[in-house]
Protein backbone atom coordinates (compact mmCIF):
# COMPACT_ATOMS: atom_id res chain seq x y z
CA UNK A 1 0.00 0.00 0.00
CA UNK A 2 1.28 3.39 -1.08
CA UNK A 3 1.80 6.05 1.62
CA UNK A 4 1.15 9.71 0.93
CA UNK A 5 3.92 11.49 -0.54
CA UNK A 6 6.71 12.08 1.47
CA UNK A 7 6.08 15.62 3.09
CA UNK A 8 9.00 17.51 3.56
CA UNK A 9 9.85 19.42 6.63
CA UNK A 10 7.54 21.87 8.21
CA UNK A 11 5.40 23.11 5.28
CA UNK A 12 1.32 24.16 6.38
CA UNK A 13 2.90 25.72 9.44
CA UNK A 14 6.02 27.18 8.46
CA UNK A 15 3.63 28.64 5.61
CA UNK A 16 1.35 29.71 8.12
CA UNK A 17 4.08 31.62 10.09
CA UNK A 18 5.15 32.67 6.58
CA UNK A 19 2.07 34.41 6.05
CA UNK A 20 1.30 35.72 9.46
CA UNK A 21 5.20 37.36 8.80
CA UNK A 22 4.39 38.95 5.65
CA UNK A 23 1.30 40.90 7.13
CA UNK A 24 -0.77 39.32 4.77
CA UNK A 25 -4.25 39.21 5.69
CA UNK A 26 -4.91 35.59 6.89
CA UNK A 27 -9.18 35.52 6.78
CA UNK A 28 -8.95 31.81 7.64
CA UNK A 29 -8.52 32.24 10.78
CA UNK A 30 -11.49 34.39 11.58
CA UNK A 31 -13.18 32.38 9.28
CA UNK A 32 -15.68 29.38 10.54
CA UNK A 33 -12.83 26.85 11.17
CA UNK A 34 -15.58 23.41 10.69
CA UNK A 35 -16.63 24.57 7.83
CA UNK A 36 -12.62 25.49 6.56
CA UNK A 37 -12.16 21.52 7.69
CA UNK A 38 -15.07 20.17 5.71
CA UNK A 39 -14.01 21.92 2.44
CA UNK A 40 -10.17 21.13 2.45
CA UNK A 41 -11.47 17.47 3.30
CA UNK A 42 -13.76 17.89 0.23
CA UNK A 43 -10.80 19.37 -1.96
CA UNK A 44 -8.93 16.50 -0.47
CA UNK A 45 -10.99 13.42 -0.68
CA UNK A 46 -12.06 14.15 -4.39
CA UNK A 47 -8.50 14.12 -5.68
CA UNK A 48 -7.73 11.19 -3.28
CA UNK A 49 -10.69 9.26 -4.69
CA UNK A 50 -10.22 10.12 -8.23
CA UNK A 51 -6.50 9.39 -7.62
CA UNK A 52 -7.33 5.78 -6.13
CA UNK A 53 -9.16 4.75 -9.27
CA UNK A 54 -6.40 6.07 -11.84
CA UNK A 55 -4.33 3.83 -10.32
CA UNK A 56 -6.34 1.48 -10.50
CA UNK A 57 -5.88 1.09 -14.55
CA UNK A 58 -2.09 0.63 -13.31
CA UNK A 59 -1.33 -2.80 -15.61
CA UNK A 60 -4.68 -2.67 -17.14
CA UNK A 61 -4.31 0.36 -19.65
CA UNK A 62 -5.66 -0.58 -23.25
CA UNK A 63 -1.97 0.51 -24.70
CA UNK A 64 1.52 1.02 -22.41
CA UNK A 65 0.98 5.22 -23.03
CA UNK A 66 -2.25 5.41 -21.51
CA UNK A 67 -1.25 3.17 -18.73
CA UNK A 68 1.33 5.40 -18.27
CA UNK A 69 -0.77 8.10 -17.99
CA UNK A 70 -3.37 7.29 -15.80
CA UNK A 71 -0.72 5.95 -13.34
CA UNK A 72 0.68 9.54 -13.94
CA UNK A 73 -2.70 11.31 -13.04
CA UNK A 74 -3.13 9.30 -9.87
CA UNK A 75 0.20 10.06 -8.79
CA UNK A 76 -0.76 13.65 -9.57
CA UNK A 77 -3.61 13.46 -7.57
CA UNK A 78 -2.48 11.50 -4.58
CA UNK A 79 0.45 14.57 -4.55
CA UNK A 80 -2.35 17.27 -4.15
CA UNK A 81 -4.42 15.15 -1.57
CA UNK A 82 -1.30 15.40 0.50
CA UNK A 83 -1.18 18.45 -0.27
CA UNK A 84 -5.33 19.34 0.90
CA UNK A 85 -5.95 17.31 3.96
CA UNK A 86 -2.14 18.18 5.12
CA UNK A 87 -3.31 21.51 5.70
CA UNK A 88 -6.83 20.05 6.37
CA UNK A 89 -5.01 18.06 9.22
CA UNK A 90 -3.38 21.42 10.35
CA UNK A 91 -6.83 23.43 10.63
CA UNK A 92 -8.42 20.78 12.46
CA UNK A 93 -6.05 21.36 15.20
CA UNK A 94 -6.44 17.99 16.76
CA UNK A 95 -3.27 16.31 16.19
CA UNK A 96 -3.68 14.21 12.79
CA UNK A 97 -1.96 13.95 9.64
CA UNK A 98 -2.76 13.82 6.81
CA UNK A 99 -2.32 9.88 6.02
CA UNK A 100 -4.55 9.61 9.55
CA UNK A 101 -7.14 11.47 7.79
CA UNK A 102 -6.88 9.53 4.02
CA UNK A 103 -6.06 5.68 5.71
CA UNK A 104 -7.98 5.93 9.10
CA UNK A 105 -11.45 7.48 8.17
CA UNK A 106 -14.60 5.64 7.76
CA UNK A 107 -16.89 6.11 4.92
CA UNK A 108 -19.61 8.67 6.24
CA UNK A 109 -16.12 11.18 6.86
CA UNK A 110 -15.19 11.46 3.43
CA UNK A 111 -16.08 14.63 1.31
CA UNK A 112 -15.87 13.44 -2.24
CA UNK A 113 -18.29 13.53 -4.93
CA UNK A 114 -20.39 10.61 -6.00
CA UNK A 115 -18.76 10.74 -9.24
CA UNK A 116 -14.86 10.33 -8.57
CA UNK A 117 -16.22 6.86 -6.54
CA UNK A 118 -18.01 5.94 -9.04
CA UNK A 119 -16.40 2.26 -10.49
CA UNK A 120 -14.67 2.56 -13.76
CA UNK A 121 -16.18 0.44 -15.96
CA UNK A 122 -14.88 0.87 -19.35
CA UNK A 123 -11.67 3.15 -20.27
CA UNK A 124 -14.30 5.91 -21.86
CA UNK A 125 -15.90 5.65 -19.06
CA UNK A 126 -13.30 6.12 -16.77
CA UNK A 127 -11.75 9.29 -19.72
CA UNK A 128 -15.48 10.37 -19.35
CA UNK A 129 -15.68 10.86 -15.71
CA UNK A 130 -12.30 12.25 -15.93
CA UNK A 131 -12.86 15.13 -18.39
CA UNK A 132 -16.18 15.80 -16.44
CA UNK A 133 -14.43 16.45 -13.36
CA UNK A 134 -10.77 18.03 -15.03
CA UNK A 135 -13.29 20.78 -16.43
CA UNK A 136 -14.38 21.41 -13.35
CA UNK A 137 -11.08 20.54 -11.46
CA UNK A 138 -9.27 23.35 -13.79
CA UNK A 139 -12.19 26.06 -13.15
CA UNK A 140 -12.49 25.76 -9.46
CA UNK A 141 -8.44 25.39 -9.14
CA UNK A 142 -8.28 28.99 -11.32
CA UNK A 143 -10.88 30.40 -9.05
CA UNK A 144 -8.67 29.07 -5.51
CA UNK A 145 -5.46 30.51 -7.24
CA UNK A 146 -6.98 33.88 -5.78
CA UNK A 147 -8.15 32.37 -2.55
CA UNK A 148 -8.15 35.14 0.32
CA UNK A 149 -6.28 32.33 2.47
CA UNK A 150 -2.85 32.23 1.21
CA UNK A 151 -2.21 28.52 1.69
CA UNK A 152 -4.85 27.79 -0.58
CA UNK A 153 -4.23 29.65 -3.04
CA UNK A 154 -0.61 28.55 -2.96
CA UNK A 155 -1.37 24.61 -3.28
CA UNK A 156 -4.27 25.31 -5.98
CA UNK A 157 -1.74 27.63 -8.14
CA UNK A 158 0.75 24.02 -7.91
CA UNK A 159 -2.35 22.18 -8.31
CA UNK A 160 -3.84 23.77 -11.67
CA UNK A 161 -0.09 23.45 -13.76
CA UNK A 162 -0.73 19.78 -13.01
CA UNK A 163 -4.75 19.50 -13.93
CA UNK A 164 -4.28 21.90 -16.89
CA UNK A 165 -2.73 19.00 -18.18
CA UNK A 166 -5.29 16.32 -16.78
CA UNK A 167 -7.54 18.82 -18.63
CA UNK A 168 -5.99 18.70 -22.17
CA UNK A 169 -5.30 15.19 -22.24
CA UNK A 170 -8.95 14.03 -21.37
CA UNK A 171 -10.36 16.73 -23.45
CA UNK A 172 -8.59 14.80 -26.59
CA UNK A 173 -9.18 11.18 -25.31
CA UNK A 174 -13.24 12.85 -25.41
CA UNK A 175 -12.56 13.94 -28.49
CA UNK A 176 -10.91 11.05 -30.34
CA UNK A 177 -13.47 8.12 -28.89
CA UNK A 178 -16.38 10.09 -29.31
CA UNK A 179 -15.57 11.43 -32.77
CA UNK A 180 -14.20 7.87 -33.39
CA UNK A 181 -15.75 4.73 -34.45
CA UNK A 182 -19.44 3.58 -34.36
CA UNK A 183 -17.89 1.42 -30.94
CA UNK A 184 -16.24 3.96 -29.62
CA UNK A 185 -18.50 6.76 -29.85
CA UNK A 186 -21.68 4.80 -28.57
CA UNK A 187 -19.33 3.56 -25.66
CA UNK A 188 -18.53 7.83 -24.85
CA UNK A 189 -22.22 9.26 -25.36
CA UNK A 190 -23.52 6.47 -22.57
CA UNK A 191 -20.34 6.88 -20.40
CA UNK A 192 -21.56 10.38 -20.59
CA UNK A 193 -25.87 9.69 -20.35
CA UNK A 194 -24.28 7.69 -16.94
CA UNK A 195 -22.41 9.66 -15.64
CA UNK A 196 -24.17 13.53 -16.17
CA UNK A 197 -26.87 13.14 -12.96
CA UNK A 198 -23.48 12.79 -10.76
CA UNK A 199 -21.39 15.38 -12.41
CA UNK A 200 -24.16 17.57 -11.74
CA UNK A 201 -23.63 17.55 -7.88
CA UNK A 202 -20.59 19.79 -8.36
CA UNK A 203 -22.44 22.44 -8.83
CA UNK A 204 -24.72 21.85 -5.71
CA UNK A 205 -23.97 24.61 -2.92
CA UNK A 206 -24.48 24.13 0.55
CA UNK A 207 -23.78 25.83 3.33
CA UNK A 208 -20.34 24.92 4.10
CA UNK A 209 -20.04 26.33 0.19
CA UNK A 210 -21.69 29.59 1.22
CA UNK A 211 -19.68 30.18 3.99
CA UNK A 212 -16.53 29.70 1.83
CA UNK A 213 -17.31 31.98 -0.61
CA UNK A 214 -18.28 34.56 2.01
CA UNK A 215 -14.91 34.66 3.55
CA UNK A 216 -13.45 34.57 -0.12
CA UNK A 217 -11.63 31.25 0.54
CA UNK A 218 -13.45 29.36 -2.28
CA UNK A 219 -15.84 30.03 -4.85
CA UNK A 220 -18.99 28.98 -4.73
CA UNK A 221 -19.15 25.70 -6.52
CA UNK A 222 -22.42 26.65 -8.34
CA UNK A 223 -20.65 29.75 -9.48
CA UNK A 224 -18.23 27.74 -11.78
CA UNK A 225 -21.32 26.25 -14.01
CA UNK A 226 -21.18 28.83 -16.57
CA UNK A 227 -17.73 28.21 -17.37
CA UNK A 228 -18.30 24.38 -16.93
CA UNK A 229 -20.88 24.48 -19.55
CA UNK A 230 -18.15 26.44 -22.43
CA UNK A 231 -16.08 23.85 -21.62
CA UNK A 232 -18.14 20.76 -21.90
CA UNK A 233 -20.09 22.12 -24.41
CA UNK A 234 -16.72 22.90 -26.40
CA UNK A 235 -15.33 19.50 -26.31
CA UNK A 236 -19.03 17.68 -26.60
CA UNK A 237 -19.46 19.15 -29.68
CA UNK A 238 -16.30 18.39 -31.28
CA UNK A 239 -16.49 14.98 -30.45
CA UNK A 240 -19.79 14.65 -31.94
CA UNK A 241 -21.81 13.83 -28.09
CA UNK A 242 -24.77 15.06 -27.48
CA UNK A 243 -25.35 16.73 -24.00
CA UNK A 244 -27.85 15.25 -21.76
CA UNK A 245 -30.63 17.19 -20.83
CA UNK A 246 -31.36 16.22 -17.43
CA UNK A 247 -31.20 18.59 -14.35
CA UNK A 248 -31.29 16.07 -11.58
CA UNK A 249 -28.63 15.85 -9.78
CA UNK A 250 -27.75 12.76 -7.78
CA UNK A 251 -26.09 14.14 -4.07
CA UNK A 252 -24.56 13.57 -0.94
CA UNK A 253 -21.13 12.55 -1.36
CA UNK A 254 -20.10 16.32 -0.43
CA UNK A 255 -21.52 15.18 2.62
CA UNK A 256 -20.86 12.08 3.65
CA UNK A 257 -23.55 10.06 2.39
CA UNK A 258 -22.03 8.03 -0.40
CA UNK A 259 -22.78 5.03 -3.05
CA UNK A 260 -21.72 1.47 -1.89
CA UNK A 261 -18.87 1.73 -3.91
CA UNK A 262 -16.85 3.87 -1.97
CA UNK A 263 -16.49 0.89 0.72
CA UNK A 264 -14.78 -1.08 -1.49
CA UNK A 265 -12.56 1.66 -2.41
CA UNK A 266 -11.63 2.27 1.37
CA UNK A 267 -11.44 -1.13 2.04
CA UNK A 268 -8.34 -2.10 -0.05
CA UNK A 269 -7.15 1.78 0.42
CA UNK A 270 -7.03 1.77 4.15
CA UNK A 271 -6.48 -1.95 4.63
CA UNK A 272 -2.61 -2.08 5.75
CA UNK A 273 -3.12 0.59 8.54
CA UNK A 274 -5.84 -0.98 9.73
CA UNK A 275 -4.48 -4.25 9.92
CA UNK A 276 -1.11 -3.03 10.71
CA UNK A 277 -1.36 0.19 12.58
CA UNK A 278 0.98 3.02 12.35
CA UNK A 279 3.13 0.56 9.87
CA UNK A 280 5.39 2.78 7.50
CA UNK A 281 8.58 2.07 5.13
CA UNK B 1 31.73 25.44 10.49
CA UNK B 2 29.49 27.59 8.36
CA UNK B 3 31.04 26.99 4.40
CA UNK B 4 29.64 30.46 2.51
CA UNK B 5 26.80 30.48 0.61
CA UNK B 6 28.05 30.12 -2.69
CA UNK B 7 30.10 27.18 -1.67
CA UNK B 8 26.78 25.16 -0.61
CA UNK B 9 25.28 26.41 -3.86
CA UNK B 10 28.45 24.42 -5.55
CA UNK B 11 28.00 21.35 -3.65
CA UNK B 12 24.31 21.07 -4.52
CA UNK B 13 25.54 21.40 -8.02
CA UNK B 14 26.85 18.33 -7.77
CA UNK B 15 24.04 16.67 -6.43
CA UNK B 16 22.12 14.68 -9.50
CA UNK B 17 18.22 14.46 -9.65
CA UNK B 18 17.66 10.62 -9.14
CA UNK B 19 15.17 10.20 -12.13
CA UNK B 20 17.54 12.16 -14.59
CA UNK B 21 20.87 11.88 -13.39
CA UNK B 22 22.26 13.75 -15.67
CA UNK B 23 21.35 17.49 -14.51
CA UNK B 24 21.52 18.56 -10.86
CA UNK B 25 18.84 19.78 -8.47
CA UNK B 26 20.68 23.24 -9.29
CA UNK B 27 20.21 22.84 -13.04
CA UNK B 28 16.47 21.88 -12.53
CA UNK B 29 15.57 25.12 -10.78
CA UNK B 30 14.18 23.42 -7.34
CA UNK B 31 16.68 25.03 -5.20
CA UNK B 32 15.12 28.41 -4.34
CA UNK B 33 17.36 29.41 -1.40
CA UNK B 34 20.26 28.71 0.83
CA UNK B 35 20.70 30.44 4.26
CA UNK B 36 22.70 30.09 7.45
CA UNK B 37 20.16 30.51 10.26
CA UNK B 38 22.68 30.34 13.18
CA UNK B 39 24.49 26.80 13.22
CA UNK B 40 21.41 25.53 10.78
CA UNK B 41 21.75 25.72 7.15
CA UNK B 42 18.40 26.18 5.85
CA UNK B 43 17.83 24.69 2.33
CA UNK B 44 15.00 25.63 0.49
CA UNK B 45 13.20 23.16 -2.38
CA UNK B 46 10.42 23.70 -4.53
CA UNK B 47 8.53 20.30 -6.00
CA UNK B 48 8.11 19.90 -9.53
CA UNK B 49 5.09 17.42 -9.25
CA UNK B 50 3.43 17.46 -6.20
CA UNK B 51 3.03 14.12 -6.30
CA UNK B 52 6.41 13.40 -7.89
CA UNK B 53 8.26 10.33 -6.11
CA UNK B 54 11.49 11.44 -6.55
CA UNK B 55 11.08 14.08 -4.33
CA UNK B 56 11.95 12.16 -1.22
CA UNK B 57 14.75 11.11 -2.58
CA UNK B 58 15.78 14.62 -3.64
CA UNK B 59 15.67 15.83 -0.12
CA UNK B 60 17.65 12.67 1.29
CA UNK B 61 20.56 13.11 -1.44
CA UNK B 62 20.63 16.91 -0.29
CA UNK B 63 21.46 16.21 3.38
CA UNK B 64 23.35 13.14 2.47
CA UNK B 65 25.74 15.38 0.31
CA UNK B 66 25.66 18.25 2.40
CA UNK B 67 26.67 15.94 5.68
CA UNK B 68 29.40 14.31 3.61
CA UNK B 69 30.73 18.09 3.13
CA UNK B 70 30.92 18.49 6.66
CA UNK B 71 27.94 20.26 7.67
CA UNK B 72 26.21 18.99 10.65
CA UNK B 73 22.66 20.58 10.48
CA UNK B 74 20.61 20.64 7.37
CA UNK B 75 16.97 21.77 7.48
CA UNK B 76 14.92 21.67 4.53
CA UNK B 77 12.02 23.54 3.82
CA UNK B 78 9.85 22.90 1.17
CA UNK B 79 8.30 26.33 -0.62
CA UNK B 80 5.22 25.49 -2.62
CA UNK B 81 5.14 29.55 -4.05
CA UNK B 82 5.91 30.51 -6.31
CA UNK B 83 5.27 26.85 -8.36
CA UNK B 84 8.11 25.48 -10.00
CA UNK B 85 8.52 26.17 -13.76
CA UNK B 86 10.16 24.64 -16.72
CA UNK B 87 11.48 27.89 -16.90
CA UNK B 88 13.81 27.73 -14.42
CA UNK B 89 16.06 24.67 -15.89
CA UNK B 90 19.09 26.31 -16.65
CA UNK B 91 20.44 26.92 -19.83
CA UNK B 92 23.35 24.23 -18.95
CA UNK B 93 20.54 21.84 -17.86
CA UNK B 94 18.55 22.13 -21.29
CA UNK B 95 21.81 21.32 -22.98
CA UNK B 96 22.80 18.22 -21.02
CA UNK B 97 19.13 16.95 -21.35
CA UNK B 98 19.44 17.46 -24.99
CA UNK B 99 22.84 15.23 -25.45
CA UNK B 100 20.96 12.85 -23.04
CA UNK B 101 17.74 12.42 -25.49
CA UNK B 102 15.39 14.37 -23.79
CA UNK B 103 14.25 17.14 -25.32
CA UNK B 104 14.03 20.45 -23.48
CA UNK B 105 10.53 21.77 -22.59
CA UNK B 106 9.83 24.70 -25.12
CA UNK B 107 9.15 27.66 -22.73
CA UNK B 108 5.02 29.06 -22.80
CA UNK B 109 4.00 25.89 -24.16
CA UNK B 110 2.38 25.24 -21.08
CA UNK B 111 -1.46 24.38 -20.74
CA UNK B 112 -3.53 27.24 -20.19
CA UNK B 113 -6.99 25.87 -20.09
CA UNK B 114 -8.41 26.18 -23.51
CA UNK B 115 -8.26 23.21 -24.43
CA UNK B 116 -9.89 23.78 -27.88
CA UNK B 117 -7.03 26.15 -29.14
CA UNK B 118 -4.64 23.58 -28.12
CA UNK B 119 -6.11 19.86 -28.80
CA UNK B 120 -4.88 18.11 -31.60
CA UNK B 121 -6.32 16.59 -34.04
CA UNK B 122 -6.77 12.75 -34.93
CA UNK B 123 -4.04 12.05 -37.12
CA UNK B 124 -2.17 12.84 -33.58
CA UNK B 125 -0.15 15.81 -34.83
CA UNK B 126 0.32 18.22 -31.97
CA UNK B 127 0.48 21.94 -32.78
CA UNK B 128 3.92 22.59 -31.41
CA UNK B 129 7.12 21.51 -33.20
CA UNK B 130 9.45 19.94 -30.98
CA UNK B 131 13.11 19.01 -32.92
CA UNK B 132 14.10 15.14 -31.87
CA UNK B 133 17.20 15.36 -29.51
CA UNK B 134 18.71 12.68 -31.86
CA UNK B 135 18.75 14.26 -35.78
CA UNK B 136 17.26 17.54 -34.89
CA UNK B 137 14.16 17.05 -36.82
CA UNK B 138 11.23 18.98 -36.76
CA UNK B 139 9.16 15.98 -38.12
CA UNK B 140 7.98 14.36 -34.63
CA UNK B 141 4.59 13.74 -33.17
CA UNK B 142 3.92 13.32 -29.81
CA UNK B 143 2.39 9.91 -28.77
CA UNK B 144 1.51 11.13 -25.01
CA UNK B 145 1.03 13.79 -22.89
CA UNK B 146 2.54 11.75 -20.67
CA UNK B 147 6.02 9.83 -20.00
CA UNK B 148 8.28 7.62 -18.16
CA UNK B 149 8.02 10.62 -15.12
CA UNK B 150 5.48 13.09 -14.31
CA UNK B 151 7.45 15.25 -16.22
CA UNK B 152 7.84 13.87 -19.56
CA UNK B 153 6.02 13.37 -22.34
CA UNK B 154 6.42 10.74 -24.87
CA UNK B 155 7.31 11.87 -28.76
CA UNK B 156 8.25 10.05 -31.56
CA UNK B 157 10.53 11.40 -34.83
CA UNK B 158 9.31 10.84 -38.29
CA UNK B 159 12.78 11.43 -39.95
CA UNK B 160 14.61 9.41 -37.46
CA UNK B 161 11.97 6.48 -36.51
CA UNK B 162 13.18 6.44 -32.53
CA UNK B 163 10.98 7.69 -29.64
CA UNK B 164 12.39 10.21 -27.16
CA UNK B 165 11.30 11.73 -23.86
CA UNK B 166 9.79 15.38 -24.33
CA UNK B 167 10.13 17.47 -20.93
CA UNK B 168 6.87 19.14 -21.16
CA UNK B 169 6.68 22.90 -20.34
CA UNK B 170 5.76 22.98 -17.10
ZN1 LIG C 1 14.99 12.01 -35.12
Amino acid sequence: MPSLPDIMTPDAEGLARQAGQGGAHAPAADADQDAFFEFLLRMGDNALILGHRNSEWCGHGPVLEEDIAMSNMALDLIGQTSLWLGLAAEVEGKGRSADDLAYLRDAWDFRNLLLVERPNGDFGATLMRQFLFDAFHFHQLQALSGSADPRVAEIAQKALKEVSYHLERSAEQVIALGDGTDESHARMQSALDDQWCYALEMFASDATDVTMAQAGIAPDPASLRGVWDETVDAVLDQATLKRPEGSFAHKGGKQGTHTEHLGYILAEMQFLQRAYPGASW
Amino acid sequence: MRPAVSQVWDWLAEVPDPEIPVISLTDLGIIRDVEWQGEVLVVTVTPTYSGCPATAVINLDIENHLLSKGIEHVMLRRQLTPAWTTDWISDQGRDKLRDYGIAPPIDGTAPDGDVMARVTSLTGRGNMAVPCPRCNSNDTRRVSQFGSTPCKASWVCNACLEPFDYFKCH
